[in-house]
């Protein structure tokens, strides 16, 4: 039991920060049916802004840890945010309207890019921070097992929570949602009805990537170090976490992400640590043979 | 920057008003660079001895980077004329890379004739956009500009595949026997083999139109098939076979590798589009994880050593006094081996080759292509949609696995790290970079893309002008993405833009590749 309540934190955590991921994908796919290949990548590259700034402000500027946190939070989107507006510009919107593995060609391309241009302006070496935020609740104890709830557990799931309010919020109610919505269901009447499509597609890769940023912030504070690789495994598997809630849907990607999450957890707790990736992606797979568009996904109608 | 505004003035004059605009633009560009440069390029984190974080700036980097930009956007907007645009570009670019050499360390003799490319290439980018400015442009379509080259066109095929067969000797006579491995090995064999994963999963993405992501995984059944058979099963149960292991688990590869690829697609070939994709990346992954962590069986990560290479029809290539060498009469030499695996890759792809074309005019190739362009009318026709993508599947995988098979017999070693996404990557952008479902752009990728990779390797003249420390191969996977991103901004049709019809009616004629639906998934 204590085994498991443990595990099920731990999971939680993990599953957040691939829902913060996992929302960047979906958006793109849902807005221009294309899979951003390179996401995985500009979370990455949210992770080294994060680092960086945090060492600029602690380290250079003095200034207290959790002050400085909010401000890498904001920095980070902001900044990454501009990366994945220049990556869509320069790489994706020209090749909008044609065939549709061209664009993925190109995202393969930015996000091997993308590692290898920080692996060279940064070095291949993982990059250690010491913990920004120590100490834990203990909330059940017994001489062997300890279930323990880690001070940067809570910040992650509540910032995460935080966002996706706000996310939610805007998405549903503000009148940029609206036109995001417009553009997914149908971009050319968007455009007809006044919708400046090209706009509202370069604000969503800006909302994912700073999502994506606010989960690099997390995976940094989480792990503590970050590297230049750490780009494409998190992101396979939110892209996973995505396709099984059912990609293009908003809470099927929290969902998604939260069973990754569950699953790599309890897999390591329970089997064996080595084949945790083996088990998200094989559940993946069974999944899609059962329901082939994912937990929430809408079903494809096919027009003839 | 002043000195691009400067140069330009001439060839703009017939377009002034766009200057103002031009500036802003490139003013806009050059601050977003600003923007990006700030922490990761303006910055470096290293390690210092108690093995702490710190932070270095390095803000001339930026500075750069940021004037490089507005140079780049600026004459974008202002020429017209690709070519005078690139050139003018490079121009600048190797101005800048001579003006950061003056300042870094002294202006000497070296950075003077950096110094004098760089404005030998911006004047000529000037001429030829005044030139392309004066002329008005033309109105011949690209039919009628390569119609000097028509007569040549049915030579090309026997040319090219004369001067593949005669590339060793070639070689050999150009460099001699020491010098010819490199080239032979690195550049021929290295481009073969992705030239025959290019074509093997051609028939997957061009052909039947099913987006694999994961084809690496068939790739590496192929090569671990052929080194735990002839490490451990023929040498436990036949060991009298041992000079023939690779003849003999080449087939066997090559059949693994299609049952896998009718295991994994079975379940899988109902999904569609980016759902079929992620799926083939999820079990290619699982199939490198299961190498990496299964050491009884695989070895981990430390891979299989000593994986026997193969025999010239049962003579091997050693200096005894059975080797081909002695067989012979010559004196012993690795070349002959690798000139010797040159040819069998060499056949081995024009086998998948030839088993494309022949395969486009049979029932089931007939099929895949229908199926590829439309599903819907496919089912309605009666084809069974399940049994057909498995087919190509399978095909495809078995190539891989022949491939596998080969790649394992010339290395001696393999291990997971071969087997990486990025593999499958670089196979899926040499098909779709050359023009997905042509077999000559899939020869022309390949050499560009792994033949420049190899390239990269012998540029040291580079370290003279970023110093010593500079080592170009670090560069060659950056370079790898960015010529993906670019080559698909620049063609999205893949370098070979025209398809041979499989049906026509009286005559075949080049279609464009905007009529087919390959690789739509």
């Amino acid at each position: 039991m204590e085994v498991f309540l443990q595990q099920l934190i731990n999971g939680l955590t993990l599953g957040s920060i691939y829902g913060l991921i996992a929302i960047g994908y979906t958006m793109v796919f849902g807005i221009i049916g294309m899979v951003n290949f390179a996401h995985g990548d500009v979370f990455m590259v949210g992770g080294f802004i994060a680092l960086m700034c945090f060492m600029i402000l602690t380290a250079w500027l003095g200034l207290a840890v959790i002050p400085s946190l909010l401000l890498v939070l904001l920095i980070g989107m902001i900044l990454t945010g501009l990366w994945n507006w220049t990556i869509e510009r320069v790489a994706y919107r020209p090749l909008r309207g044609s065939f549709r593995l061209a664009p993925l060609i190109s995202a393969i391309g930015m996000s091997i890019f993308l590692a290898n241009l920080v692996q060279v302006l940064q070095g291949p070496r993982n990059k250690p921070l010491p913990p920004m935020i120590q100490g834990n609740f203990v909330l059940m104890g017994s001489e062997s097992t300890t279930v323990v709830l880690a001070y940067k557990q809570i910040v992650i799931v509540v910032v995460t929570v935080a966002l996706l309010i706000a996310f939610w919020w805007l998405v549903q109610k503000t009148p940029l949602g609206r036109a995001q919505r417009a553009c997914e269901q149908d971009r050319k009447m968007a455009a007809l009805l006044g919708i400046d499509v090209d706009r509202t597609i370069s604000i969503t890769f800006v909302i994912g990537a700073a999502l994506a940023a606010v989960a690099g912030v997390m995976y940094l504070m989480y792990y503590g170090v970050v590297s230049f690789s750490d780009g494409f495994v998190p992101g396979v598997k939110a892209f996973t976490a995505a396709v099984l809630g059912g990609i293009g849907s908003l809470p099927g990607a929290v969902l998604g992400g939260l069973l990754i999450g569950l699953i790599e957890t309890m897999w390591s707790a329970y089997f064996t640590i080595d084949y945790k990736d083996v088990a998200a992606f094989s559940i993946l797979a069974i999944t899609l043979i059962f329901l082939p568009t994912g937990i929430l996904g809408r079903p494809e109608v096919e027009k003839v | 920057m002043t000195i691009a505004a400067q140069t330009s003035l001439p060839a703009a004059r017939a377009a002034e008003s766009q200057i103002p605009k031009a500036a802003r633009e490139a003013g806009f560009a050059a601050l977003v660079m600003l923007g990006l440069s700030f922490p990761i390029l303006a910055l470096r984190t290293e390690q210092n001895m108690s093995n702490e974080l710190i932070l270095t700036s390095r803000w001339s980097w930026a500075l750069i980077a940021c004037i490089a930009v507005f140079i780049a956007r600026f004459v974008q907007i202002l020429f017209r004329s690709a070519l005078a645009k690139t050139l003018t570009v490079f121009g600048s670019l190797v101005l800048l890379g001579g003006l950061a050499r003056a300042a870094g360390a002294a202006f000497d003799t070296f950075a003077a004739s950096v110094f004098a490319i760089g404005v030998a290439l911006v004047a000529l980018g000037l001429v030829w956009e005044r030139r392309a400015a004066t002329t008005p442009p033309s109105t011949r379509t690209a039919a009628e500009r390569f119609a000097w080259f028509a007569p040549a066109k049915p030579y090309v095929a026997p040319f090219a595949l004369g001067l593949l067969a005669a590339y060793p000797l070639l070689a050999l006579a150009a460099v001699g026997q020491g010098g010819s491995i490199k080239w032979i090995d690195n550049f021929g064999i290295q481009i073969l083999i992705y030239i025959m994963l290019g074509w093997g999963l051609n028939i997957v993405v061009g052909l039947a139109g099913l987006l694999d992501l994961g084809y690496v995984a068939f790739y590496a059944v192929g090569a671990y098939a052929y080194a735990l058979i002839s490490t451990q099963v023929i040498p436990a149960t036949f060991p009298g076979l041992g000079v023939w292991a690779f003849w003999i688990c080449l087939p066997i590869s090559g059949l693994l590798a299609a049952l896998w690829g009718i295991l994994l697609g079975f379940p899988v070939l109902r999904l569609r589009g980016d759902y079929l994709a992620i799926v083939t990346l999820a079990f290619g992954e699982i199939i490198r994880l299961v190498l990496i962590n299964w050491v009884d069986f695989s070895n981990g990560y430390a891979g299989i050593s000593s994986i026997p290479r193969p025999s010239f029809f049962g003579v091997p290539f050693n200096a005894s006094d059975e080797g081909f060498a002695a067989l012979f009469g010559l004196e012993f030499s690795p070349i002959y081996r690798t000139i010797f695996l040159y040819y069998v890759i060499l056949c081995l792809a024009l086998l998948t080759a030839f088993v494309t074309v022949r395969l486009r005019r049979l029932p089931v190739g007939r099929a895949w292509e229908a199926l590829r362009e439309d599903e819907i009318a496919c089912r309605s026709l009666g084809i069974n949609t399940t049994n057909t993508k498995l087919t190509a599947f399978a095909l495809g995988a078995m190539f891989g696995g022949f491939a596998g098979c080969f790649f394992a017999a010339r290395q001696g070693f393999i291990s997971p790290e071969s087997f990486t996404f990025l593999e499958s990557a670089q196979v899926l952008a040499i098909v779709v970079l050359g023009g997905t479902g042509s077999l000559l752009g899939v020869v022309i990728a390949s050499i560009a893309l792994v033949g420049g990779f190899e390239i990269l390797r012998e540029l040291d003249f580079l370290k003279q002008v970023f110093g010593e420390s500079f080592d170009p191969t670090q560069y060659r996977t950056l370079l790898f993405g960015l010529s993906m991103v670019l080559i698909m901004l620049w063609k999205p049709r893949g370098l070979v833009s025209t398809r041979e019809p499989t049906a026509f009616l009286k005559e075949s004629k080049a279609v464009s590749s905007s009529l087919v639906k390959e690789g739509h998934g």
